[in-house]
């Protein structure tokens, strides 16, 4: 039954460095390297990662914000990674973004009720006189009032702007919906109220989703499967209870180990990375978490492991395991 | 009416006292608290009907001459006295007030536009593109705009849509500057990328959700640019190459009374010309001020 609604194939983005009066490239920030995983219908696909590992630019390039600089993105079978503008808007309707900022991804200058109101105007949707039904339904639906329709941005609190994001991410009734940190800059009371408003929207609306966090239990809590990724790469696939359960890669060992738990009784050991991520402009050879992996071979040094099936839906890209 | 009724009722009033609470009324609440941008403000409110309404308040032809009465004192006939040609100063002052108010508005305008739409372009684009447009108005900006303005006025025969057009062509680089710093910022802002994802065009996205929120430091701009366009019109009438004679404008009114012993003899015929230029500049940037108070996010209350 699981059927692929989206699949990412070997994506990468590297943006330009320029400098000088022409513009000149001098070098690559390789944001993204190399980045495949799919994604079925129904399900939520957490990504983690730490700030700057490419989690919010695999995002944008799948909403189509960025074009991929190579590899392929299919939505439905279809390749949209290089899609011309008008093309592209036709297929806006189909993916949409809640961002992470509610303070900033709502214009300050505009009334909630034209907000809303936009997507419908720009794809034609509804008549004049419809739209304004149908906004104060989908305010309704995400937990606001109707009569917010006429108000600005600035006279609601964190956690309603981020209602109203998503309210807008719905307009359109797209099949699937990427979430970079939408809890991440709201109270921790409010996030749960957010998360679930998100979980009962995807009951109701059949959505997809990409939840994007650093925040693990919130992922935790969200996701069917999740992805790891550090420094471009994803390192780690695999269903929510196993990778939690059986961590395979050195980093998301690491990583799950940092999580606090909240019974002082319990002794966690704590695996503590040594040193800083190294930058993506020049990132090591082979595999690139080798610098600071505590389970490091000569292998590791030299060639690039490949994200690989170790167990059934578990996949993980380390020399450890093949 | 029930009670339950009542307390939807007055629910409801507080909610539309709020929704009229718009950014226009933020602004002029704070606008007003600011007393010389009020004083600024209705003084050019004054001098602006004054110079729509100067056919039914000029006592005089502005153009009549009175040969006879030449550098008379100002007196209960002639309220400011007259000039060296025995013109009624008040009377010419007040056409000579359209002139300048027009020449001054009408040039800001269109510079304003000009510069917005190029700095918008430049700004958002960024890149090759943003690096040409603005070495070209590196270019704009390194011309002297006054020598510039004398060489094309004595070239194209000084009239006012010529100093308008001139004024215009030379003075929108402040704005595109200005604008594509807005711009630059705004871009990167995540409500730009919200409204690109849900399919909004470059023209949209630039035009109606960019632009409105660049507009504040435009306008701070724009009323602080219009009192130096006055200037620069009065400078130039004042040199003989800006409006010409008998249309009175107060640059070529100042010019009249250039002759020393007129100075001395007739003080009232360059201090009126001087003084109006003098309050309608100052009001202009007191307003600017106080817009820029007013306009300023950070100042929230």
């Amino acid at each position: 039954m699981a059927e692929k609604l989206l699949e990412v194939n070997q994506v990468k983005k590297y943006f330009t460095i320029q400098s000088g009066f022409l513009q000149r490239t001098i070098g690559f920030n390789k944001a993204v390297d190399n980045v495949s995983f799919y994604i079925n219908r129904g399900e939520t696909f957490g990504i983690v990662g730490e700030s700057g590992c490419g989690k919010s630019t695999t995002g944008k390039m799948i909403t189509r914000l960025y074009e991929p600089t190579e590899g392929q993105i299919l939505f439905e079978g279809n390749d949209i990674s290089h899609l011309s503008q008008k093309e592209l808007r036709k297929f806006r309707r189909e993916i949409q973004m809640v961002f992470q900022d509610p303070y900033a991804s709502l214009n300050p200058r505009k009334r909630i009720g034209i907000l809303l109101e936009e997507p419908y105007k720009i794809h034609n949707i509804y008549s004049e006189k419809e739209r304004r039904g149908k906004v104060e339904e989908l305010l309704e639906i995400v937990g606001l009032n109707a009569d917010h329709y006429d108000r600005y941005p600035h006279e609601f609190s964190g956690g309603q702007r981020q209602r109203i994001g998503i309210a807008r991410a719905l307009t359109l009734r797209p099949k699937l919906i990427v979430a970079d940190e939408p809890v991440s800059a709201l109270d921790v009371s409010i996030q749960s109220q957010i998360l679930n408003l998100m979980k009962k929207l995807q009951k109701d609306f059949h959505l997809t989703y990409i939840f994007i966090s650093h925040d693990l239990s919130v992922v935790k809590h969200i996701s069917d499967r999740i992805g790891v990724m550090y420094l471009g790469k994803m390192v780690e696939i695999a269903e929510k209870k196993d990778l939690y359960q059986d961590p395979l890669h050195p980093y998301t060992q690491s990583l799950l180990s940092a999580v606090p738990v909240p019974n002082p009784k319990v002794k966690k050991e704590r695996i503590i990375l040594q040193g800083d991520v190294p930058s993506a402009v020049n990132p090591p050879k082979g595999c690139v978490f080798h610098t600071r992996c505590p389970k490091v071979m000569a292998q590791c040094k030299q060639e690039v492991p490949t994200l690989q099936e170790y167990k059934p839906k578990h996949y993980v890209a380390c020399h450890l395991y093949s | 009416m029930s009670n339950e009724q009542i307390i939807i009722n007055t629910q409801a009033g507080t909610l539309n006292k709020k929704k009229k609470e718009t950014m226009i009324k933020i602004t002029w609440r704070r606008f007003v608290r600011n007393r010389l941008a009020v004083i600024g403000l209705i003084t050019l409110s004054v001098i602006t009907l004054a110079a729509i309404f100067a056919p039914t308040l000029a006592t005089y032809d502005p153009t009549e001459q009175e040969l006879l009465n030449k550098l008379a004192a100002p007196s209960s006939e002639h309220f400011l006295g007259t000039d060296d040609l025995g013109r009624d100063i008040y009377s010419r002052l007040l056409y000579g007030a359209r002139v300048s108010l027009m020449v001054g508005f009408v040039s800001v305008s269109f510079a304003v536009i000009i510069g917005m739409i190029y700095g918008a372009v430049a700004g958002y684009y960024g890149g090759i593109i943003d690096n040409i447009m603005m070495r070209f108005v590196d270019v704009v900006i390194a011309f002297p705009l006054l020598f510039l303005l004398i060489t094309v006025v004595t070239i194209l025969k000084p009239s006012v849509f010529n100093i308008i057009a001139v004024l215009a062509l030379l003075s929108w680089t402040g704005t595109a500057r200005l604008v594509r710093g807005q711009f630059l910022s705004l871009k990167e802002r995540e409500f730009t990328d919200a409204v690109r994802v849900i399919g909004a065009s470059d023209f949209r996205i630039i035009f109606l959700h960019l632009l409105p929120n660049a507009l504040a430091p435009v306008i701070v701009a724009a009323t602080l640019g219009m009192g130096g366009m006055i200037l620069t019109e009065s400078g130039l009438s004042f040199l003989g190459l800006g409006v010409q004679p008998p249309t009175a404008s107060w640059g070529n009114m100042l010019q009249g009374a250039q002759n020393f012993t007129v100075m001395l003899t007739a003080w009232w015929y360059p201090f009126f010309p001087g003084l109006m230029i003098l309050i309608t500049v100052l009001s202009l940037n007191f307003v600017g001020d106080g817009l820029r108070d007013a306009l300023d996010p950070r100042l929230k209350d």
